[in-house]
């Protein structure tokens, strides 16, 4: 905005002076002070989170290299150099298979059962559930799942899969309830129109229709799960060879409980080594929850919606 | 447009008109009378059966005793100002109003002598035999082919899947425009090409009615006139009933007009149900002529 200046020649009244009058200048004060204190705040949050890269980048970016991310890992105690990450990243990757093999059907079916089927009463007893879900300690989980099925059938990749799809579970089904909301009901209204049964219309128009944030929300509970360790720390160890040990009916070593066990050893190397997985992790988090949401905005462009 | 009914009723090119239409064999610009016996000489045979018939939703009484026949190969039109209940009575033609908490309907509708709401009748099925085309074009976000052929093969009629697509297609007077690119989207369509898409959709599980929810109402003057040329092509192989805010449009493709008006406690109610030449030139009921004539709603 600029000045425009008066040519007119007209004399301003001063009985409609436009200067700011009264506590106008106190109230401008306080409210840029408002805005500030909410600034701020929102630049913490930012700070934190680019102090945690930058800590991590710092201490784990040296250790980055193809033999770290593919080698066996280290030996116990931290004394004797060498290893790498490469069982605890496959580890990981395969009890998140497990787990996402079994969330994702169960959190897709109860967000359907939800959008399309559940009356509201029952809609609305479902939704706090799976909230209170959502929210559970993922400790409890663990602790859940040690019980019923570690203390009888021992530690697995699968009980740690088990587990993961509990904590999924809400993740997924929450997301896709939205998406599957965000389904137009002309559409439900068309595919009812043609006397197609309502599996069919669900299977056909709708799943398709909002499978773009259906995806999404299965890729973020997939990097959500990933980073946790309580849940695994109580139902796949203690892992005991350094090889690659990828059978899911034994335990399987994961990156996050491995950095546990690293950092717990405390000698200098095992540290850095944690370091270099906890830098590996981040990033591969970071980049597949980046990726996820660039992916949906953009098909949703593509889509028009 | 005037009030005039000397309109001739069949305005379709001959781009539009069907094999064995009706009116092939009747001299140009017949007079309504002329087209009118040209109508009785196909057999007609009653579709819908309404006697009494009332909607509530919740405590709200939407529409009150309804008593009419809506008979095949016509096109019937529903006007009347907005809320007096003409959409609610066609979208309990195909039970479209079931899903719709606290609705209610008292009354005996039949279907060919068949209760809609009996125990017997299935919901999906009522649907498969009577179709429906919404105010707002709605395609499914699928390729123009898949939208037409999605419902066909649903419902098993996979046999010749491409030569129903492009039948349905032509008869909603569309396929070429579209029959370069059946494999692009239905979302890249203008809004009258959708809605003929949607007509096509409707009529490739061949149907026994066509039921038109305002369909034009979202449209230019253009796809209105292409839908409407639609309409009256398609009475020759199916029943139409068209509910429209549009009295001209009403005139143009109507054989026979619903007016439906509200009653001094707001409810829904049918006034005058007539041959669409007389509705318009001679109502029987002072409520209809305000109402054509603009006195009114």
């Amino acid at each position: 905005m600029s000045a425009l200046g008066n040519t007119s020649g007209m004399v301003p009244n001063p009985m409609h002076t436009l200067k700011p009058s009264g506590n106008l200048r106190r109230r401008q004060l306080t409210s840029r002070l408002f805005v500030s204190l909410t600034l701020a705040a929102a630049g913490l949050a930012v700070a934190v989170l680019l102090i945690l890269v930058y800590y991590a980048a710092k201490n784990g970016a040296s250790q980055l290299s193809f033999s770290f991310l593919t080698a066996q890992l280290p030996a116990p105690g931290g004394i004797v150099p060498g290893g790498g990450m490469g069982p605890a990243l496959a580890g990981t990757a395969e009890v998140i298979l497990i787990a996402t093999i079994i969330a994702l059907p169960v959190g897709v079916l109860t967000a359907i059962y939800l959008s399309e089927f559940a009356s509201r009463r029952i809609g609305r007893v479902l939704t706090t559930a799976l909230e209170q879900m959502a929210g559970l300690p993922t400790i409890i989980v663990g602790v859940f799942i040690f019980g019923l099925i570690v203390q009888r059938a021992g530690p697995s990749a699968i009980a740690a899969g088990i587990a993961l799809a509990i904590v999924e579970v809400p993740l997924i089904a929450r997301a896709s309830i939205e998406s599957l909301r965000r389904v137009p009901g002309t559409l439900r209204e068309a595919a009812d129109a043609l006397g197609v049964a309502r599996w069919r219309t669900i299977l056909g128009v709708i799943l398709p229709t909002a499978a773009n944030g259906i995806i999404t929300a299965t890729i973020l509970a997939v990097a959500r799960a990933a980073g946790e360790t309580a849940p695994v720390l109580l139902t796949d160890q203690p892992v005991v060879s350094q090889a690659y040990q990828l059978d899911p009916r034994h335990t399987v070593a994961t990156v996050p409980v491995e950095i546990l066990q690293l950092l717990l050893s405390g000698t200098t190397s095992a540290v850095d080594k944690a370091w270099g997985m906890a830098f590996v992790l981040m990033g591969l988090i970071l980049l597949v929850n980046i990726g996820a949401r660039v992916w949906l905005r953009r098909s949703e462009r593509k889509r028009g919606v | 447009m005037s009030l005039s009914s000397e309109e001739p009723p069949e305005q379709a090119g001959p781009r539009l008109r069907l094999p064995g239409a009706a009116t092939a064999d009747s001299p140009a610009a017949p007079s309504p009378e002329s087209a009118a016996s040209a109508r009785s000489s196909v057999a007609r045979e009653t579709v819908f059966t309404s006697r009494g018939v009332s909607v509530n939703y919740g405590a709200k009484r939407a529409l009150d005793n309804v008593t009419l026949d809506i008979e095949s190969n016509y096109a019937t039109a529903f006007i009347g100002p907005s809320g007096c209940g003409k959409s609610t009575l066609l979208r309990c033609f195909n039970r479209m109003n079931d899903s719709i908490t606290g609705f209610r309907i008292d009354g005996d509708l039949l279907y060919h002598g068949h209760d809609l709401y009996g125990s017997e009748a299935n919901r999906v099925e009522v649907r498969r035999r009577i179709g429906m085309v919404f105010q707002k074009p709605n395609p499914f976000p699928k390729s123009i082919y898949d939208n037409v052929a999605w419902a066909a093969r649903n419902l098993g009629m996979k046999q010749n899947l491409d030569e129903r697509v492009e039948r349905a297609l032509r008869s909603a007077a569309l396929w070429d425009e579209v029959k370069d690119r059946l494999k692009a989207s239905a979302l890249g369509l203008s809004g009258g090409q959708q809605q003929r898409l949607c007509i096509a959709r409707a009529i490739a599980i061949e149907p026994d009615v066509v039921l038109l929810d305002e369909p034009a109402s979202a449209l230019d003057p253009i796809a209105t006139a292409a839908i409407e040329d639609l309409i009256t092509a398609l009475k020759s192989q199916y029943t139409i009933v068209i509910v429209t805010h549009n009295m001209q449009q009403a005139m143009r493709v109507a054989d026979k007009t619903a007016f439906f008006s509200l009653d001094e406690s707001r409810i829904g109610t049918l006034i005058e149900y007539e041959n669409t030449d007389k509705l318009f030139s001679r109502p029987s009921d002072k409520r209809t002529e305000a109402y054509i004539t603009g006195q009114f709603g």
